[in-house]
């Protein structure tokens, strides 16, 4: 080999470990960015998720209420100067009543008459809210200000990572593994799951149908507040901020297996990565296009979702 | 007797005389009793995420329209009135506006907003209706430069072409950048953008372009577009974006820890950007055409204390935002209004050949326009207009 040679392979394998270097950067980037988004979409999906193992509706007004959550955290915090633990513990309080008004005023009466148009109807009052939080906070987005948690971060191989980022999956997570326990393993959870099966067996046995599957409708709205408070400080608070995030939530839920906590959380991280990976090596251009693609083709494989189990219907 | 009933009788019909008298007299084409308004129409941003630069672009032709109604108007004492439409930032409802403005409203001209897809949108309709269109932000290069014959579309304004030279340029001298990554919004400005800046590449030997990204207004986290550019070894960021997507650009930057130099177009003035993009919202150097911070022209010291006068909010020039929005337009309807003088009417193509020769010279705000547009040059404003400013805190200051 000439030293010409050996120049040339050497540049050669410096180069290809530049790229590989590069390439691992941008997808250990991906990684995080796409953990916290899919966390996001994770913990609105976990919403669908709870309803439907309750009551078989989903609640499609979930985007608003994400929505409702980073408005009404920012209107306490920033506008009436609450302290911000008041400001979530409020946020979050409200957007639990905003799911129980939802399923009593959009689900129930549907429902008890045996119809679907809940569907149409959780749909029409999430537009309803956006509006009308458009004319009382108005349409200009805010910004949340910046806080300990986007101040700070730490750094990883190289990667910057706010603790914000960090506290999101590790939220996302938690509640998702609260929620599993609460329906494996607590008394009341499987009493829970049993309105589904047979309301009126389950009414017989002294649970009050009506009180719980409001219940779950508040939980999701709880958990959908929680949501757009965590998003809030890294994207602009406005009225439309929930729209695309509850259509990929409800994605992400079927994706997952909508009958599955866990299955749902881990659908929610895998499309979040998916996206940033896209993102990062396509642009943002494809990103939904390829996505959506994705969640078709695994759906087309697996009818049931990722982590979903069919439903087995005794005749 | 008699002549006391006659005389009577003639008081009893003098309001009937009088009406009768006004009418044959204004179908004979002399002065109307109360002259009929020229009307001025405006579609622009004016709610939503850029409702900043719609209202930053009323104030700039509401004092103009002030000042000329006050010296008695135009065509010999007919008083301007400025009507507006809300677009949202939307091409098809700017497009429904310009044609209610146009058909309904009967307006003499209409002023253009901040986004170029709206203003693209409105150009063909213009055009065929020869009505005259004011362009004061939207900087797309097409607005003006659209092929049409007879071209009524004017701007004050900055444009596109000229912009990504100037932004180029400033990078490399300001930063030492040589290699620009180009963060772009993926709608026909950013494309406008994308074109210009890789001419503006090749003519600029200093420069290049180390990678392009393009991204949605709704891209939450543009970590990974960053992550793009910077392993292809960006120096620096040309961003082309309105407000809040640039503000979460500022944000994925903070994020990722990178203190790459941010140059950018002018549309991430246009809305909340010290707010939506938090601290590092000063790193963003941009374009302007114009600042009321430092010494101002006489044009400048009037404007600055008539904007004062009108708006009691604003004490300073730190409370004027989006000032590019209200410069360009004050120093637009004037000229508007020296083309409809030396036009004599407010008949569409007489308007339009006298912006194309305008005789008198206009001491404005940006500058003394001579001869501001021809037929072939519809833009008044060129790079030789165009400052550098950034934000320290809400506060737009030149960095030039």
């Amino acid at each position: 080999m000439t030293a010409s040679e050996t120049g040339g392979l050497g540049a050669a394998l410096l180069f290809a470990g530049i790229s590989v270097f590069c390439a691992a950067m941008l997808v250990s980037s991906a990684l995080i960015s796409g953990l916290g988004l899919g966390s996001m979409y994770g913990l609105l999906a976990l919403g669908f998720h709870i309803t439907h193992a309750v009551s078989s509706t989903v609640n499609f007004a979930q985007g608003s209420a994400m929505m409702l959550g980073a408005v009404l955290c920012f209107t306490f915090w920033v506008t009436f100067q609450w302290p911000l633990t008041l400001a979530v513990i409020a946020g979050l309080g409200l957007c639990a009543v905003w799911g129980a008004i939802v399923e009593r005023t959009a689900v129930r009466p549907f429902v008890q008459r045996g119809s679907n148009a809940w569907l149409m109807a959780t749909v029409a009052l999430g537009i309803v809210l956006e509006n009308v939080v458009l004319f009382t906070f108005g349409k200009d987005p805010r910004g949340m200000p910046a806080g300990l948690l986007t101040t700070n971060s730490v750094e990883v191989a190289g990667i910057r990572i706010q603790l914000l980022q960090l506290l999101i999956p590790v939220v996302g997570l938690l509640f998702a593994a609260a929620i599993q326990i609460f329906f494996q393993r607590f008394h009341y959870g499987k009493a829970l799951l049993a309105v589904v099966q047979n309301k009126d067996a389950a009414r017989l046995m002294g649970i009050d149908v009506e009180r719980v599957v409001m219940a779950s409708f508040a939980l999701s709205g709880f958990l959908a507040g929680v949501a757009g408070i965590m998003v809030a400080p890294l994207f602009t608070i406005s009225p439309t901020m929930g729209t695309l995030f509850g259509i990929k939530a409800f994605a992400v839920a079927i994706l997952g297996g909508i009958g599955n906590a866990w299955g749902v959380m881990l659908a929610g991280l895998i499309y979040g990565v998916a996206e940033a990976l896209i993102v990062a090596l396509a642009g943002s251009t494809y990103s939904q296009i390829a996505t959506f693609a994705l969640v078709i083709l695994a759906l087309a494989i697996r009818p049931t979702g990722l982590f979903g189990h069919a439903e087995v219907k005794k005749v | 007797m008699w002549r006391e009933c006659s005389m009577w009788r003639v008081l009893r019909g003098a309001p009937a005389w009088v009406f009768a008298a006004a009418l044959l007299f204004s179908f004979a084409g002399g002065a109307p009793f109360a002259a009929e308004p020229v009307k001025v129409g405006h579609v622009a941003a004016l709610s939503g995420a850029s409702a900043q630069s719609g209202e930053a672009i009323t104030r700039g032709v509401a004092l103009a329209i002030d000042e000329i109604n006050a010296k008695g108007g135009l065509l010999g004492g007919r008083k301007l009135e400025l009507i507006q439409r809300d677009d949202e930032s939307n091409p098809p409802k700017g497009l429904i506006a310009a044609r209610e403005l146009i058909f309904q409203e009967k307006v003499a001209a209409i002023f253009g907003g901040i986004d170029t897809p709206v203003s693209l949108a409105i150009v063909p309709l213009v055009n065929k209706e020869k009505t005259p269109f004011m362009g004061v932000w939207a900087a797309g290069t097409g607005i003006t430069r659209n092929g049409a014959n007879p071209n009524s579309v004017f701007r004050v304004s900055a444009v596109d072409d000229d912009v990504d030279i100037k932004l180029l340029k400033y990078a490399n001298e300001k930063f030492r950048a040589k290699k620009a990554g180009l963060m772009l919004i993926n709608n026909p400005w950013g494309q406008s953008n994308e074109k210009g800046l890789i001419a503006a590449a090749k003519d600029n030997p200093a420069i290049t372009i180390a990678g392009i990204s393009k991204f949605e207004n709704n891209d939450v986290d543009m970590v990974p577009h960053l992550t793009r550019l910077k392993e292809a070894g960006a120096d620096a960021i040309i961003l082309v974006v309105n407000a809040p997507p640039g503000a979460q650009m500022m944000k994925s930057r903070e994020r990722m820890g990178w203190t790459v130099p941010v140059v950018s177009h002018w549309g991430i003035s246009g809305g909340r950007f010290p707010e939506l993009a938090g601290p590092t919202a000063g790193d963003a150097h941009f374009i302007q055409t114009y600042s009321f911070f430092g010494k101002q022209s006489p044009t400048g010291e009037r404007v600055l204390a008539a904007l004062k006068k009108k708006y009691p909010q604003i004490k300073g020039p730190e409370d004027i935002f989006s000032p590019v929005g209200t410069a360009n337009a004050y120093d637009a309807m004037h000229l508007l209004a020296m083309g409809i003088e030396q036009a004599g009417s407010t008949d569409a193509n007489a308007v339009r050949s006298a912006l194309e020769n305008l005789k008198a010279t206009y001491q404005g705000l940006i500058k003394t326009y001579n001869l501001p547009f021809t037929p072939e040059n519809h833009d008044a404003l060129g790079p030789n207009d165009y400052i550098m400013v950034r934000y320290e805190g809400d506060k737009v200051i030149p960095v030039e």
